[in-house]
């Protein structure tokens, strides 16, 4: 994954990066069993204060390179799809949250 | 100038698809984005391929501006109008290119790639071609364009506006946490900058806030003095070309300047002040 400039990866983010000592937060977002590729995930930290968002890449994931601490996952999609989770992320450790809309 | 001339909604740009005098262009953070459809008759700027020089760190000069526009189909006459992902960074950041080079006939789409999306507008994989020109620009603005020394030169003398998100502002990440944190050089912001995320001045859904809350983010919470000039900043100028669009374009400040440099510069350069923690 590149990491040049501010330049997102080809054809979005694909879940299961290697975290190394970095926290991630990741996962993919399904409907009805199958991948929503459309729409976008937010990062979110305390009172809604946003933190980073990514388009969901071709298969549905969506990968974050937060601090530690706890987060809110926000899911946008068309046809005013939402959906919301609460996440942990911690050094070294890759947090999965897959999410059905 | 008033924000109906620089911003426009989504029923406008899909009632002029196909209009022979506006050129819709699609210029993304994610490059691939476009390939997989894009508002029918627009065109693609790479921000990277096209807009940076490709040996020195600098965007593309005049002349290579003006080839990248020729070879495009864009004209002088033509309006064009810029969208693109992620909440339009780097459409503000083309916007950003088309001023300084001298057009003015350029608008942005409010909300961009991701209003578009979550409203399941049209979307096609047709790559139009378009005619080439012979386009003209002009020598770049520099009233517009800030370069490090005259951000050195602005501590504690004018708005320094840094854009980034808390955390890298404060020195606790180096990148936005969708990237992933190798970078080397130093973290934290420039002394006596205030923090007010470009995030902030955006809906959810990518739009821009009203006047009136963008007037009471800058001015009201984080206290900027708007008879001050003005450098807004963050990583690499594209958060803060989107920041410049509010505070020159949407709010009319007269004398507002990007740096483009912005941290990755700044923060690897020898010798100058650092801050860490919030704002002082």
């Amino acid at each position: 994954m590149s990491s040049d400039g501010c330049g997102a990866p080809s054809g979005g983010v694909s879940a299961s990066a290697a975290a190394g000592s970095q926290p991630v937060v990741e996962g993919r977002v399904v409907r009805q069993g199958a991948a929503v590729s459309t729409g976008y995930a937010r990062l979110l930290g305390t009172g809604d204060e946003f933190v980073a968002e990514v388009p969901l890449g071709d298969d549905g994931g969506f990968r974050f390179f937060a601090a530690p601490g706890s987060w809110t996952l926000r899911i946008l999609a068309p046809g005013g799809l939402r959906a919301e989770r609460s996440v942990q992320a911690d050094y070294g450790q890759v947090t999965t949250v897959d999410v059905s809309i | 100038m008033s924000r109906s001339d620089v911003l426009v909604d989504a029923d406008w740009a899909e009632a002029h698809i196909g209009d022979p005098h506006v050129v819709i262009v699609e210029v993304d953070e994610d490059t691939s984005a476009y390939d997989k459809g894009h508002i029918p008759t627009a065109i693609k700027v790479d921000w990277k391929k096209d807009l940076q020089d490709p040996v020195r760190r600098d965007f593309v000069d005049k002349t290579g501006f003006e080839a990248l526009l020729s070879e495009r189909g864009i004209s002088n006459d033509d309006t064009v109008l810029l969208y693109g992902g992620n909440n339009n960074w780097f459409a503000a950041y083309a916007y950003w290119y088309f001023r300084l080079y001298g057009h003015d006939k350029v608008l942005l789409l409010d909300g961009g790639r991701k209003k578009w999306e979550l409203d399941s507008r049209e979307l096609s994989t047709e790559v139009p071609q378009r005619p080439r020109t012979s386009y003209s620009a002009t020598e770049q603005d520099r009233s517009l364009r800030a370069l490090r020394d005259e951000v050195i030169d602005a501590i504690g003398k004018r708005n320094l506006v840094d854009v980034r998100s808390p955390d890298e502002f404060t020195g606790r990440l180096l990148a936005p946490a969708h990237l992933p944190q190798e970078q080397a050089q130093r973290a934290g912001h420039i002394p006596t900058a205030r923090n007010v995320p470009w995030s902030k001045a955006a809906n959810e859904d990518g739009t821009f806030r009203s006047d009136a809350e963008l007037r009471q983010l800058y001015a009201g919470d984080a206290g900027l003095d708007f008879s001050k000039d003005t450098i807004a900043y963050c990583r690499i100028g594209e958060r803060s070309a989107h920041t410049w669009f509010v505070l020159h374009e949407l709010l009319g400040l007269p004398n507002v300047k990007n740096y483009d440099g912005s941290w990755t510069e700044y923060g690897s350069l020898v010798g100058v002040p650092i801050e860490l923690g919030e704002a002082r």
